[in-house]
């Protein structure tokens, strides 16, 4: 397939056209968004054409350490966002780095050890970033339904911590329904593949002139695969998270 | 008289800087009914929920059965003084979840039996056992979580204004089950209530007046 892949120079230039509408609709409605429009813009254009050499350098290097060493920089990083969206969970920084680790580990362990893919630089690296980000997303969502959650249904816990359950036993329906809220988007997303978007990875492979037939192929172990690590992560990060709601005498923190 | 069931030793509590209770000392002894009165917002429910280890005193100590609150494990010390709430409100989706949720939490198979009996026992008919929540009345879901509270019987019962917003006659079931607890089963009683007939049938009242004990009539 001779698909055209590159983008000259000034095509590049040209699409900033499109930004520019983006500034245009902000200038006319007064929308204020006009300098976060530019510096999203400019933020984008420096972190992927750096992010595409350090890439460029990382295949061409073809070390285990150094495709491992980004794959923490990756599950660091993520933790880290999913951390700060936990709204003062306390330790959420460890929690999330302990999920989002186990939950990438056990996942790319899978297609690595199934054959799904191999461990090279080219495979490895987009793959822990598509698991990635979508475990940090689940976990924001499954700390913000903790947070909320418990502020909600604060009178059952104490109902439950009055009859005499322990902190999970009050917990547990909070947590099923944090570990669901996380999980949603990533099954959502799986029901209506195909059908409403055709997504990044499939369209990605057609570009570089991939049979579709065989392109689905991967589409379908990638949307496996987000299905794992969103729920191996929302389940250890609840688990974890939610004795942060107690104090060492059983009792809710106020 | 006995050692008292439950000592509390110059207790305060505060919430940020605000002091909501000040050094409250007065003992509980195994079989009475002692009522908590005082004008709203003076502390008497906090109070009562730092008796059920919901809260931890700032300052002072909680004794039961001669040892220190803190010392005692708080899932077993709850199940034996069971605090029971004004307003309870049913958790999940039937009266059936929340009756087997005692047996549940002490690892045990419901004994559906028992629980019916029980729930006759407060006029409940056995066919509301499997009964969705949210069809329940005010009246009906307080005397359900009673009977959530007692399937195991407590030691101690910790009663929150628990019939202030209840009809006459939820009132008098409520009340004949509770008074029957106290007389036949010796089950000790702490209540805060307005209502002339509760307060009539304590064995002690002690007043609460801007988070400080003000009086106690020893009656």
């Amino acid at each position: 397939m001779g698909n055209n892949l590159e983008i000259n120079n000034l095509s590049l230039i040209f699409s900033t056209g499109l930004l520019m509408i983006a500034i245009f609709i902000d200038y006319k409605q007064k929308l204020g968004l006009g300098n976060e429009i530019f510096i999203a813009g400019l933020r984008a254009v420096i972190q992927l054409f750096i992010i595409g050499y350090v890439l460029s350098y990382i295949f061409q290097l073809d070390n285990v350490l150094v495709t491992l060493a980004m794959v923490l920089f990756i599950v660091f990083n993520a933790a880290y966002n999913a951390h700060k969206r936990s709204e003062g969970i306390p330790d959420s920084f460890k929690i999330s780095i302990f999920s989002l680790g186990t939950g990438t580990a056990i996942t790319l362990g899978l297609l690595v050890f199934t054959g799904a893919i191999e461990w090279v630089p080219s495979q490895i690296v987009p793959i822990t970033g598509m698991i990635a980000s979508n475990a940090m997303v689940a976990m924001g969502l499954t700390y913000r339904a903790l947070n909320q959650k418990f502020q909600d249904q604060r009178q059952q816990v104490l109902e439950k911590l009055a009859l005499g359950a322990n902190e999970k036993q009050a917990s547990m329906s909070i947590i099923r329904e944090s570990v669901k809220t996380g999980m949603t988007p990533s099954i959502d997303s799986t029901k209506t593949v195909g059908l409403v978007s055709l997504p990044g990875m499939m369209s990605g492979l057609i570009f570089a002139g991939v049979e579709p037939t065989e392109a689905i192929r991967y589409q379908i172990v990638v949307m496996f695969m987000l299905i794992a690590v969103t729920s191996i992560s929302s389940v250890i990060a609840s688990f974890l998270a939610y004795k942060r709601f107690y104090n060492d005498q059983k009792q809710l923190i106020q | 008289m006995d050692t008292p069931i439950i000592s509390l030793k110059q207790i305060s509590f505060k919430i940020a800087q605000e002091m909501i209770l000040e050094d409250i000392t007065f003992d509980i002894q195994k079989g009475e009914v002692l009522t908590i009165t005082g004008p709203s917002g003076s502390g008497k429910s906090t109070l009562l929920k730092l008796i059920g280890s919901l809260f931890s005193p700032t300052e002072g100590t909680i004794v039961y059965k001669g040892k220190e609150l803190k010392k005692i494990d708080p899932e077993i010390y709850r199940k034996e003084v069971s605090y029971f709430f004004q307003n309870a409100s049913l958790f999940d989706q039937t009266v059936k979840d929340n009756l087997v949720f005692p047996y549940f939490i002490r690892d045990k198979v419901a004994d559906e039996r028992y629980i019916k009996s029980y729930l006759e026992k407060v006029k409940i008919p056995e066919s509301y056992y499997n009964k969705p929540v949210a069809e329940l009345s005010g009246g009906e879901k307080q005397r359900v979580a009673l009977v959530r509270n007692l399937l195991f019987q407590p030691e101690v019962l910790l009663l929150d204004e628990v019939t202030s917003s209840l009809d006459a006659n939820n009132k008098a079931i409520i009340h004949s089950v509770l008074s029957d607890l106290n007389k036949e089963k010796q089950v000790t009683i702490v209540k805060i209530t307005h209502d002339e007939t509760e307060l009539a049938d304590s064995t002690r009242l002690l007043h609460i007046v801007n988070g400080r004990l003000e009086e106690n009539d020893g009656k």
